[in-house]
């Protein structure tokens, strides 16, 4: 700091402190209940503290049940992963076409793939939905997936980054002998690591995370994910509600993505920056 | 800026952009095209008949009262979720930066939050605020205020506001660190030597400096509260009570999926996407432009 006061310092941790508490409270507070009786989250006021009930509730909501947790869970992974590998993948190719190639309707190519930018897929839900019915792809791994794959966001940090690559690397590779793809699997994807590191966060997050479309393209049980599971769980109305089992839900349902976040935390937090700008 | 030295091949460029192409022509222009050209369509009840009709479906929307108040509810929506997210974030960040020890600890602590899905989000504070089991509900029945956002449409909208800016204050912290660590120090210094004190120092040099991520987040977070929040609404109100908190988004899911409304639907989409594309160019024109006094 610029001036030394011990005071104003002793003053920030406790406001941080309280900060983090005031954020961090709906958790903590969801977390007790997972640990209760379904009786003793109905009392007023709730416990604070954590009960004797984690190991039941727990138990009951990954294995009970027509389609316990625990298949939710895995459908959350693989379309998370489907859409975090699918969207890097095609992304690093399609920027490496547009950065090194010159050839003809590259122009049109591009303005393709970037007017998607905009776009979000809540906004063209409707659409997208019948296309992907009139495909077939209702209830499919594929159909809760690839539509989320049309973005151009990833292609676009790409494109950012190879242009920042020195020339000389491309030229000195093509000296050598070296052709375009051995340019591209020895020298352009070990330089854009940090890159695909950060992006496999964010994107990780977004599949996770994703909700109205899963909502729309799936009606079998099978194929739900693990955030659509907890609105099935709260569908009941209000008395009938298990908050105990649905907390439970919850926890595991934001675990993952929540340590992903944690332990990769350094690139998560560069390549969001580096994203957005 | 374009690289001089290119490969030259007649069909591996094509073939490395064929997958993105194919997707997007598919799952994207598609789409879009259909929405485009739906919103002047009108099918009739039992989708035996389409009859072109003009503007008319964006002229009905015009006409609709539940519309204009939509739109409504979503500008004090989105306002109350950028207001109340950035001012916390910038609080916190403000904080963060300065402290030394532990600081580490105190980035993951309230970053971490970035990982939890809307939808989650939205049951973590119903949840708080549930007028039957909800702890802070219980707090503030002690308090004497009467608390039931299932029956009282501003508390309804107070609690997606609040659930939905929780979520995002760590994305939020992230860029205004970002933008606090990359404020030069000897400005902080100099300003110091001159006898400017911690609040003259924020306020004319912090803040104005900090002025293109403050408009940067504050577009993101438009963004965000327009289109990403449907699942914050779809878990807490469901739009409710009595349309208080259906907003755009949700409003088209409604009238389309649920409603079978197609054309009205498409229309509604269509001014969607105009939104989306008008705050997108205002974004990018003010970071070629890099706000700054």
């Amino acid at each position: 700091m610029v001036e030394r006061r011990p005071l104003a310092d002793t003053l920030t941790h406790v406001l941080l402190i309280a900060g983090i508490a005031l954020v961090g409270l709906p958790v903590w507070l969801a977390f007790v209940a997972s640990t209760l009786s379904s009786e003793q989250v109905l009392e007023a006021p709730m416990s604070l503290l954590p009960g004797g009930h984690l190991a039941a509730n727990y138990r009951s909501v990954l294995t009970e049940g027509s389609t316990p947790l625990r298949m939710l869970l895995v459908n959350s992974a693989l379309s998370a992963l489907i859409i975090a590998t699918g969207k890097i993948v095609i992304s690093v190719l399609s920027a490496f076409a547009v950065v090194y190639f010159r050839f003809p309707g590259r122009a049109p190519c591009f303005w393709l793939i970037f007017v998607t930018l905009m776009l979000p897929v809540e906004v063209r839900i409707l659409p997208t939905f019948e296309v992907v019915a009139r495909l077939g792809l209702l209830d499919s791994y594929a159909g809760l997936t690839v539509p989320l794959l049309a973005s151009a966001t990833a292609t676009f940090l790409f494109r950012q980054f190879f242009l920042t690559v020195p020339e000389e690397l491309a030229e000195a590779a093509r000296i050598d002998g070296a052709g375009p793809m051995r340019f591209f699997w020895s020298i352009l994807l070990p330089l854009a690591r940090t890159q695909i590191a950060a992006l496999f966060v964010i994107l990780f997050i977004y599949g996770w995370n994703q909700y109205l479309w899963p909502l729309m393209v799936t009606t079998r049980e099978d194929y739900y994910t693990a955030v659509i599971g907890i609105r099935r769980l709260m569908s009941g109305g209000d008395a009938a509600t298990e908050w105990n089992l649905v907390m439970a839900t919850v926890i595991l349902a934001m675990l993952p993505p929540a340590l992903v976040v944690v332990a990769m935390q350094k690139w998560f937090v560069r390549g969001l920056v580096e994203s957005e700008k | 800026m374009e690289k001089r030295a290119v490969f030259r091949s007649a069909w591996l460029p094509y073939a490395l952009l064929a997958p993105q192409l194919a997707v997007t022509l598919l799952f994207f222009i598609w789409p879009a095209a259909q929405a485009l050209f739906q919103s002047v369509l009108v099918e009739d009840a039992f989708g035996t008949r389409v009859e072109f009709v003009g503007i008319a479906n964006f002229r009905a929307l015009v006409a609709d009262p539940h519309y204009a108040q939509s739109f409504l509810t979503t500008a004090v929506f989105a306002l109350g979720v950028a207001a109340l997210s950035l001012a916390a974030a910038l609080a916190l960040a403000l904080l963060a930066h300065r402290v030394v020890r532990g600081a580490g600890v105190y980035r993951t602590f309230i970053i971490w939050p970035y990982a939890v899905a809307p939808a989650v989000a939205g049951v973590l504070w119903l949840f708080l605020f549930d007028p039957s089991v909800g702890t802070l509900a219980f707090a503030l029945k002690k308090l004497g205020i009467r608390w039931n956002p299932l029956l009282d449409g501003s508390q309804a909208m107070l609690l997606v506001v609040l659930a939905a800016a929780w979520k995002q204050v760590s994305y939020n912290f992230v860029f205004f660190l970002a933008g606090l660590q990359a404020i030069p120090r000897a400005l902080l210094e100099a300003a110091a030597i001159d006898g400017a004190g911690p609040a003259a120092r924020l306020r004319r040099i912090v803040l104005p400096l900090l002025s293109p991520t403050i408009f940067f987040l504050l577009v993101v977070n438009m963004i965000y509260a327009f289109f990403d929040t449907f699942g914050v609404v779809d878990a807490v109100t469901q739009g409710g009570p009595a349309r208080a908190t259906e907003v755009l988004v949700f409003k088209v899911f409604q009238d389309g999926f649920k409603g079978q409304d197609f054309g009205a639907a498409a229309a509604q989409s269509v001014i969607l996407m105009g939104i989306v594309i008008a705050l997108t160019v205002a974004q990018f024109r003010y970071v070629e432009r890099k706000v700054n006094y």
